[in-house]
């Protein structure tokens, strides 16, 4: 709990497509904001020094650490956190992670999706190494990761079916 | 993990933020992608963040009359996705590649990495070795200064302590030049344990280091010995550089990877030159 004469400041954003506008404490991360005044606790506090990557969601349709922004930041951005990510790439992302038994914990899980979207949007077939190289700001310590680039790489073998 | 208490302003125009930043103890809030961390870490308590991210123009990138303009507040994803600097400062691209992650590079500023000055980062080293010029600014006025002259050793800089970070203008890449960056990580985006930035032209050449001494500066027996066409003697002086010393990694291993990463640079430009 932060003290009651915290300073704050008034900012108006949208999160997963709902419009807020609030109070938030200067000091407090995006990710904190999001968990603890918005309640959706999919995005992860691992690190909270921009290692882990267990906190992402998209500012503006970009990838970002949550850790690492102010929610004060965040006046005036389109929010979107793994709980309004409904695109069809986060949706096969989802299920292939399923099907590949690639979380254990799940701890990592939303910030592997996000990241894993966004470099397949970008470049629909990758190589496993540009995934691991994609994926390397983000820490999984159950699986050992082969599972994780399995699970990506089976979404982009089924991308060009998709278009079709 | 939380930082301690701060003021926040978000100016609206250069003018304002450089009034902001005459204030005691403010700090540049660009990417945050450093300073965050710092702050988390109760390393940095600044007690007033000036937030530059809604400063108009600042992260523009331009290429006029042979000069290569990026702007302080450009993101690393956005430089290393432009093709005007793909053009005029190859280089950066494949330094950039290696700069931390992807989530990271889409907020860290060119700005806020030179203005720290982390020994191990990549970019000032590329500023060196492609002389830039910085352009600053304060409420007293604008200057430009030559990058040997903006580093200053171990996260220090020119900066007084009320001026701004505007621009880096990079000569474009004149014929005949090439240029190779290397580095070499525990994990690719990982602090680099040792990186060469090398410019090399037609009896000339400018190298810098990261990740190797703790402070950024050309290597000027290495670049002789490159000018004068003999590359052994280019690797042999990197023997000499002022490593840093430390019980994960002693100075004598930095110093022998900034020489295999010479080697690897110069083995790459020729095998390019064999291809083309």
């Amino acid at each position: 709990m932060l003290p009651p004469d915290e300073p704050t400041a008034g900012i108006t954003c949208s999160v997963n497509g709902q419009d807020i506008r609030t109070q938030v404490p200067l000091r407090r991360s995006l990710v904190d904001w999001l968990r603890h005044d918005v309640g959706l606790t999919g995005s992860h506090v691992g690190c909270e020094h921009g290692v882990c990557g267990a906190c992402h969601v998209r500012v503006d349709g970009q990838v970002v650490r949550g850790c690492l922004m102010l929610a004060v930041q965040a006046d005036g951005a389109r929010i979107e956190t793994i709980e309004g990510a409904a695109d069809p790439l986060t949706l096969a992302l989802q299920d292939a992670f399923f099907r590949h038994a690639a979380l254990q914990c799940g701890f990592c899980t939303p910030g592997m999706i996000l990241q894993a979207a966004e470099l397949l949007a970008a470049n629909p077939t990758p190589s496993r190494a540009e995934v691991r190289e994609a994926l390397s700001g983000n820490y999984c310590r159950c699986t050992g990761y082969q599972p994780i680039v399995d699970a990506v790489m089976a979404v982009s073998a089924d991308m060009p079916a998709r278009q079709a | 993990m939380k930082p301690a208490r701060f003021d926040y302003a978000r100016p609206a125009t250069l003018a304002e933020a450089l009034a902001l930043l005459a204030q005691p103890e403010a700090a540049v809030l660009a990417g945050g992608q450093s300073l965050m961390p710092m702050m988390n870490l109760r390393v940095a308590r600044p007690a007033l963040l000036v937030d530059i991210n809604r400063l108009p123009g600042l992260g523009e990138i331009r290429l006029a009359g042979g000069v290569l303009r990026i702007g302080a507040l450009a993101r690393h994803a956005e430089v290393l996705a432009s093709p005007l600097v793909a053009q005029a400062a190859p280089l950066l691209p494949q330094a950039l590649a290696q700069v931390a992650h992807a989530a990271i590079r889409n907020r860290g500023t060119l700005g806020g990495s030179l203005s720290l000055a982390d020994p191990a980062a990549e970019l000032p080293a590329c500023m060196l070795a492609l002389d830039a010029t910085l352009v600053v600014a304060s409420a007293r006025g604008e200057r430009r200064i030559p990058a040997g002259a903006f580093f200053h050793g171990l996260y220090s800089t020119a900066l007084a302590a009320d001026e701004l970070l505007l621009a880096a203008e990079l000569p474009a890449a004149a014929p005949g030049w090439r240029f190779a960056f290397l580095e070499v990580a525990r994990r690719h985006g990982d602090f680099a344990m040792a990186g060469v930035a090398l410019a090399l032209g037609p009896n000339a050449a400018r190298l810098a280091l990261c990740g190797v001494e703790a402070g950024q500066r050309r290597q000027p027996a290495a670049e002789a010995a490159l000018a004068a066409g003999d590359p052994a003697a280019a690797i042999a002086a990197l023997a000499s550089t002022d490593a840093m010393d430390g019980p994960d990694l002693p100075a004598a291993q930095r110093r022998h990877l900034a020489q295999v990463l010479l080697r690897r640079a110069l083995a790459q430009l020729e095998a390019a030159d064999a291809a083309a």
